[in-house]
């Protein structure tokens, strides 16, 4: 009691500039902030994807059996990654596209490297449900490319978002021809 | 305090209870909260539904710990595992669907609470701070709920997954990143399964410390009551003890007897079949809906056609409680002597169960229109009518006491005999 009562005093006796104390207390605990913050990261960081699951997995398709018009479904990382095959009026469609009103706007050739071939990660980008179109039976939307039953989001032959609470078209994964009917994902 | 304390039972002047509590006081502390905890004489059934949540989380976490011991948090074995406990483990079936539908009991016996609290005005001065616990709570079972459906790893399991955790990818810049780092990968996958199994597990332990303090809160003022006045001296009380645990063991027996019909009799009634399917990465179903007691803001989320505003309203109408202590402008706690009142909040109550069936079905045409009148109106409700009602509305007459409604005009000497002596 008698010593807070001094300490309080001397304190007081200092003014609004602050004591030699104050300075201690607050450095000692912005280290002791900072310190325990710097403790903390490698418990948050455990949780980002480890070595194993970074170690870029990539899968090699074979093209040779796809049908003009077929689309496939080839798993990567855990994903859908769907692959169509064009016909020559998608591949018009989505090139007249190129100029109507696109959320997400991009040219149908920013997202092909032939045109033939559309590959893409089949993730709705609003919440991440696998849009359907995939099978000929499936319904594919006003656009004529794939339909998410989740939520309602139309993309049209490019794969881009046209409707629906989507904000993006859908994305692009790297990828690579290793010849005419190989290609390589990731 | 002197005169409403009961007298100390028999049995705490046995000497080996004497020489405990001399040295931790358990038992005069038990001895307080339960038997001198004064509480208003004219509780209602509507108060027994706190108890009846606190009961269930016991029972969820006593179903949870046995579960544990024979569940793989692994993609490959999940839902084998959940399906060996319901076939080959002894009596596993019947402590899954007590798990599975006490989760769906608990959140029916903390909703009650919650509108309990809305119809009394509970959250009003001295029990704010009880009130944000109580929020808390909610936040905490509905996070633990979530997770504990991922477990079995069907279908639903996946996919209620991969939407939720992709509501933060709502978020610009950070979205992306948060979300990666929740799963620990590019999808739902083996480490976002073994990190929820760790974190369900977590999670109840969590609730019941804030539980303790939302108890603690309520013990320092004590309970609210159906007049909403507070209670004026020692004739306005009874013991917590025998009085309401009495009381809320009748309403537990009860209780009990709808959960065991459901248990034993529809024990999937309110599931999806779609989670006896194993979860499938490349396929979603046609239809994903989350758990009934999440359905009202799901479909707040759903109703709204931008992903970042969405997002924000769904959480916005769980926060918005916590500053509704403040927007509720009345003075008056009880709806009984709110007459306009009374009728907005039945009229919220229906919004409520009007957002939860739209929730349940795809957002098109008509139920789009339904979703989005019915979210405005939850906002309105709380943003524009809560505060104007204060102003405009005209209380009715409050009793002067608590007995004086009970015993129809204060007429009883027995009961205003204390009140002479305090
Ligand atoms: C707040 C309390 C809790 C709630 C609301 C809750 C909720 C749930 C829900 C909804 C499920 C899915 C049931 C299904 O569809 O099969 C589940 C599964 C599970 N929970 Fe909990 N839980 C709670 C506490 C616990 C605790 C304390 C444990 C202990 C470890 C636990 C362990 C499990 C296990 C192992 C499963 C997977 C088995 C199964 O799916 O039946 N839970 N939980
Ligand atoms: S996840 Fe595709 S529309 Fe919501």
């Amino acid at each position: 009691m008698a010593q807070s009562a001094v300490t309080h005093a001397a304190g007081g006796g200092h003014g609004a500039e602050g004591t030699r104390r104050d300075f201690l207390y607050i450095a000692a605990g912005a280290f002791g902030a900072v310190g325990t913050a710097l403790a903390l990261w490698p418990f948050i960081n455990s949780m980002n994807p480890s070595a194993d699951v970074l170690a870029l997995s990539s899968v090699e398709v074979d093209l040779t059996p796809m049908q003009l018009g077929q689309r496939i479904t080839v798993a990567w990382r855990g994903k859908p990654v769907f692959i169509d095959r064009r016909t020559p009026e998608q591949i018009a469609r989505a090139q007249a596209d190129n100029t109507a009103d696109l959320p997400d706007p991009q040219t149908d050739k920013a997202r092909v490297k032939k045109p033939e071939w559309l590959i893409m990660v089949g993730v709705c980008t609003h919440l991440g449900c696998v849009p359907l179109g995939q099978k000929a039976t499936d319904p594919r939307g006003d656009f004529g490319g794939w339909f998410c039953p989740c939520h309602g989001s139309h993309y049209d032959t490019s794969g881009r978002i046209r409707k629906g609470p989507a904000p993006k078209n859908l994305p692009i994964p790297e990828y690579a021809f290793l010849d005419d009917n190989k290609v390589r994902i990731g | 305090m002197a005169n409403t304390s009961a007298p100390k039972p028999a049995f705490m002047n046995n000497p080996m209870v004497k020489w405990i509590d001399y040295r931790l006081p358990i038992f005069t502390f038990m001895h307080h909260e339960l038997h001198e905890y004064p509480t208003p004489k004219n509780l209602n059934y509507w108060w027994n539904f706190g108890s009846l949540a606190g009961i269930m989380l016991v029972v969820m976490i006593v179903s949870g710990i046995v579960l544990a011991m024979h569940y793989t948090p692994h993609v490959d074995f999940a839902f084998n595992s959940v399906e060996r406990i319901m076939r080959d483990v002894n009596s596993g079936w019947l402590i899954r669907y007590i798990h599975m539908n006490g989760g769906s009991m608990f959140f029916i016996a903390v909703y009650i609470h919650i509108f309990r609290g809305l119809y009394y005005g509970s959250y009003k001065a001295p029990r704010e701070v009880l009130w944000w616990l109580g929020i808390i709570i909610l936040l905490l079972m509905m996070a633990t709920a979530f997770l504990g459906y991922v477990l079995p790893w069907g279908q639903m399991s996946y996919w209620g997954a991969t939407v939720i955790t992709n509501l933060f990818s709502a978020f610009p810049l950070i979205g992306d990143p948060i979300v990666t780092w929740l799963w620990g990968g590019f999808s739902v996958d083996n480490p976002t399964l073994n990190r929820f199994f760790s974190l369900h597990y977590l999670l109840p332990f969590v609730i019941v410390g804030v539980v303790v303090l939302h108890l603690v809160a309520l013990h320092t003022h004590g309970s609210g009551n159906p007049v909403g006045i507070d209670t004026k001296g020692p004739q306005d009380k009874i013991p917590f003890h025998p009085y309401y645990t009495v009381k809320d063991l009748f309403g537990l027996g009860v209780f009990f007897l709808v959960f065991a019909a459901i248990v034993f009799f529809a024990p999937n009634m309110l599931g999806e079949p779609d989670n006896y399917i194993p979860a499938n990465p490349l396929q979603t179903p046609p239809h994903i809906v989350p758990e009934w007691y999440l359905l009202p803001f799901y479909a707040i989320l759903r109703s709204i056609p931008s992903k970042l505003i969405g997002v924000l309203a769904m959480f916005g109408s769980i926060f918005i409680l916590f500053i509704l202590p403040w927007l509720d402008t009345s003075r008056v706690r009880s709806a009984r002597f709110r007459p306009i009142y009374r009728i907005f909040f039945w009229l919220f109550l229906i919004d409520c169960v009007v957002l939860g069936w739209i929730g349940a079905n795809p957002p098109e045409g008509y139920f789009l229109l339904i979703g989005r009148l019915a979210t405005a109106w939850y906002f309105l409700h709380f943003l524009i009518i809560l505060p104007l009602l204060g102003w405009f509305e005209r209380p009715l007459p409050l009793p002067t006491s608590i007995s004086e409604p009970v015993l129809k005009g204060g007429g009883s000497v027995a009961a205003a005999k204390p009140m002479e002596k305090a």
